[in-house]
């Protein structure tokens, strides 16, 4: 039967041909260039941030010292929540390819999956309204213990909208996609690497040592910079989770802010200069996460034959 | 591989112990050694939280600790270093597990607890139009049931996400064609893949003020509608459409168009007629899950769509409002600033209602994928 609708239409041949093609090309094209309409607008709306008298810019020190603490900010969050996700992410990926039973990994799989389908926002109110208030002891614990350390300096802040808060709701966040993209490169290990090392009389761990994490290693960093790029450019939850203001070393104090934090909550209201400023600062976000995911992307390339992430 | 070259080298310069001569029958830990490790563990943790105040999360911590610990060292003394290690970064992985658990029961949890008192009718039919701080602060003085609804937020987020869908499918369908089918191995197709990828990982607010600049330009600044948002959502929908697309091509065999390039079938009816008929449950099912990520998108629409309490049904003109901002400003300025308890119950249960959209969009993926898989025959 598919025949027939096959060769029913004789006439519609060489032209269909050519508008398919054509239109599939112009589609392929057009996203090149809604990636350089991106920059290309974000720049021209930003240029008066970047012109305008210094004393005019929110500060009063020109656009080079309001961007740079809410900069530092954003690497600092995307820090926090990177040293605290990898860790737990790389196990949770080991932990379903190469511990749980067989039958459970797929399920315990789409249980992991299920944390990166939560929408950003949610996860922003349960970091403000539940987990920041169950965290304030263990920062004056922190304070109390570790205080000498300018990261634990005081004054604790007694809600707990903190930074590191704010950190720990974002590794909640990036730890699926460190999960998920490792464990594909840990299940493409060969078998007969794995079966090599167990047959030397490796135990498991040496195994996993041995064959599965060398084979991985570029899969692993590329993952790893995937999640930072999500961790930079994450909003919601800073937003909601930090209580801001300007930039200082301790992390359970409260303070700070990120680049994405800062235009959503003050977007809305911009009109004029200041939402030029704020569009800059998209503008330094865009290009930052665009360098992590370039460096990612580049690795994964790479080591193309090797890697599930492509 | 530093441990098999330290076992080599020291290996005969250490003096065996005399009760393991037999590296094979060497000790074995009882069956019952780890649960006892466990049992003491718990009873030490306990103990040990008491002595600075007892909390549930001191004692697991502790607890943790220590049969990681004890656990280690037992297997260490009876069956050697490397089983040692061995089991130590077993304890490890399984706790990373445990820990990546916490939080996903937690939220699931907490939405579920919160959000289900807000749940009635009057909260899903029911639009935030004229509902002002008064209004709440009666509710809370009289105790009657919460009024005002997420009505608008629904129609603003399903009217959204529409609009992107049908922006993003078709783009993303095509290019990812032009891809698999057209582009295979040029130049303009390397760098198509490239920047697809390096796309997936744009900030969603940047694509906001993408859409933002871009409308700014053309009708002047601060162009809030529906329309914008949903071209923001596009920029973040296609390459996820584009990259589950080209997946899906990818598989179906190369036999099948041949056999069809063989009965003298144009390129392109072969496409439409025998590639994508048999891809169409992977596209399917990657179109909505590429659905289910943009929807809870907060931050486009933020600075796109602005925030309306009233119901829009037009995408072209006026705010609009969707579940996630509604949500975000239910708790952000709660609509009575002095009873925030009716703003916090209208956002959880709009958090639930996104969950369930969220999930049922996932489930459905993974149904589509399984009814509509092509048969293989094999």
């Amino acid at each position: 039967m598919t025949t027939n609708t096959l060769t029913r239409a004789r006439g519609s041949g060489r032209a269909g041909d050519k508008v398919f093609s054509g239109a599939s090309r112009s589609a392929g094209i057009l996203i090149l260039l809604t990636l350089f309409a991106v920059a290309l607008f974000l720049l021209i709306q930003a240029l008066p941030a970047f012109t305008a008298d210094p004393a005019e810019v929110s500060g009063g020190e020109g656009f080079a010292s309001y961007i740079w603490p809410i900069v530092v900010g954003t690497v600092i969050a995307a820090a926090i929540a990177i040293l605290l996700a990898t860790p737990v992410g790389l196990g949770v990926a080991l932990f379903i390819s190469h511990y749980a039973p067989r039958r459970l990994a797929a399920p315990l799989g789409y249980v992991i999956d299920l944390l990166a389908a939560i929408p950003s926002v949610i996860y922003g109110i349960w970091g403000y309204l539940v987990l920041a208030p169950v965290l304030v002891p263990g920062y004056e614990w922190l304070n109390a213990n570790l205080g000498f350390l300018p990261i634990f300096g005081g004054p604790v802040s007694q809600t707990g909208k903190t930074m590191l808060t704010a950190g720990i709701v974002l590794a909640v966040m990036v730890l699926p996609i460190i999960t998920s993209l490792s464990r594909e490169i840990f299940l493409q290990t060969p078998g007969l690497h794995e079966e090599a090392a167990l047959a030397l009389g490796a135990t498991r761990w040496e195994m996993i040592r041995m064959a599965v994490l060398p084979f991985a290693r570029a899969g692993i960093i590329s993952a790893v910079m995937l999640g930072l790029g999500r961790a930079l450019g994450e909003t919601m939850a800073v937003a909601l989770v930090l209580s801001t203001g300007s930039l200082i070393p301790s992390l359970i104090s409260s303070g700070n802010q990120t680049i994405a934090a800062e235009i959503a909550l003050n977007f809305p209201e911009a009109f004029g200069l200041r939402m030029s400023e704020l569009i800059a600062a998209g503008l330094v976000l865009f290009v930052i996460t665009l360098a992590v995911n370039m460096v990612a992307r580049w690795i994964i390339s790479r080591h193309r034959e090797f890697s599930g992430a492509n | 591989m530093t441990t098999t070259t330290t076992t080599r080298a020291t290996g005969p310069l250490r003096t065996p112990p005399p009760a393991r001569r037999n590296r094979l029958s060497k000790g074995r830990l009882p069956r019952w050694a780890i649960p006892a490790v466990g049992l003491a563990a718990l009873i030490l943790g306990a103990a040990a939280s008491t002595l600075g105040g007892f909390s549930i999360a001191s004692f697991l911590i502790y607890a943790a600790l220590l049969f990681v610990a004890g656990a280690t060292t037992t297997t260490t003394v009876v069956e050697g270093r490397r089983q040692g290690t061995n089991s130590f970064f077993k304890y490890l992985v399984v706790g990373a597990f445990l820990l990546a658990l916490i939080p996903l029961v937690s939220v699931l949890y907490t939405v579920l607890e919160r959000g289900l008192p807000g749940m009635t009718p009057h909260f899903l039919f029911h639009s935030m139009n004229g509902l002002t701080g008064a209004v709440d602060n009666e509710t809370v003085a009289a105790g009657t049931p919460v009024l005002g609804g997420a009505y608008h937020a629904v129609v603003g987020t399903l009217l959204i996400t529409l609009c992107s869908t049908v922006i993003s499918v078709p783009i993303g369908m095509l290019a990812a064609i032009y891809l698999v089918e057209y582009g295979q191995g040029k130049a303009l197709s390397r760098g198509i893949t490239f920047f697809v990828d390096v796309m997936t990982g744009i900030p969603s607010i940047v694509a906001g003020l993408f859409a933002a600049a871009l409308f700014g330009l053309l009708f002047g600044p601060s162009t809030r509608m529906g329309i914008v948002a949903a071209v923001a959502l596009s920029v973040l929908m296609i390459p996820t459409v584009v990259r589950s697309t080209e997946e899906m091509l990818k598989i179906v065999p190369n036999e099948l168009r041949e056999a069809s390039y063989a009965l003298g079938v144009r390129k392109w009816r072969t496409i439409t007629k025998v590639v994508i008929p048999t891809a169409i449950s992977g596209i399917a099912s990657g179109v909505t899950l590429a659905i289910a990520r943009v929807i809870g998108e907060t931050a486009p629409i933020l600075v796109t769509a602005g925030l309306a309490n009233s119901i829009n049904f037009n995408v072209f003109g006026n705010w609009m409002a969707t579940l996630p901002t509604f949500i975000y400003y239910q708790i952000l300025n709660p609509t009575s600033p002095t009873n925030i308890d009716p703003s916090a119950q209208r956002a959880w249960a709009a958090a639930l209602l996104l969950i369930v959209m969220v999930m049922l969009l996932n489930l459905g993926a993974r149904l589509i994928a399984r009814i509509f898989a092509p048969k293989t025959g094999r």
